[in-house]
């Protein structure tokens, strides 16, 4: 009864309606899947501290590297898309008349993607060039 | 999709919203109708929106600001972790993003793992690595010393 509507067969490799929803839920599932991950590989590297200074310090010394540094800007890239995308989401789920501007609100998000990740990606590229050249 | 779906008439289907059209595309999104699925979905709707302000701080704090990750080093925790605020924000970003993430990974699971006990299998893995890693998290972010790297 109270399962998720008309997912009764297998949904991969199928269309959810196509167009941007559909593009939509395939990249908050993407980012929420490389997130939970992270999440996994990211409370065991905090632990650490747990061990004191020296094995924190040696295990965290990943992050401190020219190419961790570009995925680590993928990871604000994805816990911002997840972020607004779900606020994207709620507001349909919450306001019925946000169906109606199913497009704006889409085409809002991504732009509002877009506009946070200008300034970010510039901010961390800048602090890696510094660090590292 | 699911435009389709009758509901009896003691569920009312929530996306029926005034126009009177049922369908799911024009007058709001389907939602689970009842039960557990219906408190997860208000659960990843609640915490998602904690998550916004925990999650995108975490992130903006950690690898933006200042020098950004080159700061964080044991000194850098410690020092963040003699303030109770932090601690706190961390152990709710820590809880509500595992519980977030791992219910989600059901739910993609629900949709690609068809075989009953394949489901179950790949879902306790979720659930035990889960509470493995919660429980490490908790015990770290709450028993933490930060003599143990400033030194007493």
């Amino acid at each position: 009864m109270a399962t998720r509507l008309g997912k009764k067969g297998s949904d991969l490799g199928t269309m959810y309606r196509g167009g941007h929803g559909q593009w939509a839920w395939i990249a908050h599932r993407a980012t929420g899947v490389g997130l939970i991950l992270f999440l996994f590989a990211h409370i065991v590297d905090t632990a650490m501290i747990g061990w004191g200074a020296e094995a924190y310090d040696r295990v965290t010394s990943v992050y401190h590297n020219p190419v961790v540094r570009l995925i680590e800007l993928g990871l604000v890239g994805f816990v911002m898309f997840h972020a607004l995308n779900g606020l994207r989401i709620i507001a349909i789920d919450f306001w019925p008349k946000a169906t109606r501007y199913d497009k704006p609100l889409f085409f809002g998000t991504l732009t509002l993607f877009l506009l946070a990740m200008a300034p970010i990606s510039y901010i961390m590229a800048k602090q890696a060039i510094e660090l590292f050249v | 999709m699911a435009t389709t779906q009758v509901r009896p008439s003691s569920s009312p289907a929530p996306s029926s919203h005034g126009d009177g059209s049922g369908y799911g595309h024009v007058s709001g999104r389907d939602r689970p109708a009842g039960g557990f699925e219906l408190w997860s979905w208000l659960f990843m709707r609640i915490s998602g929106l904690v998550l916004v302000l925990l999650a995108v701080g975490h992130v903006l704090i950690m690898t933006v600001l200042e020098e950004g990750i080159d700061r964080v080093d044991s000194r850098f925790v410690a020092e963040r972790w003699s303030t109770p605020f932090w601690r706190v924000w961390d152990w709710m970003l820590l809880s509500l993003a595992l519980v977030h993430g791992i219910n989600g990974l059901r739910v993609i699971v629900q949709d690609y793992v068809k075989w009953p006990q394949w489901r179950f299998a790949v879902n306790m893995v979720f659930y035990v690595l889960g509470f493995a890693l919660f429980v490490l998290g908790s015990v770290v972010v709450l028993t933490f010393d930060p003599a143990s790297i400033f030194g007493s």
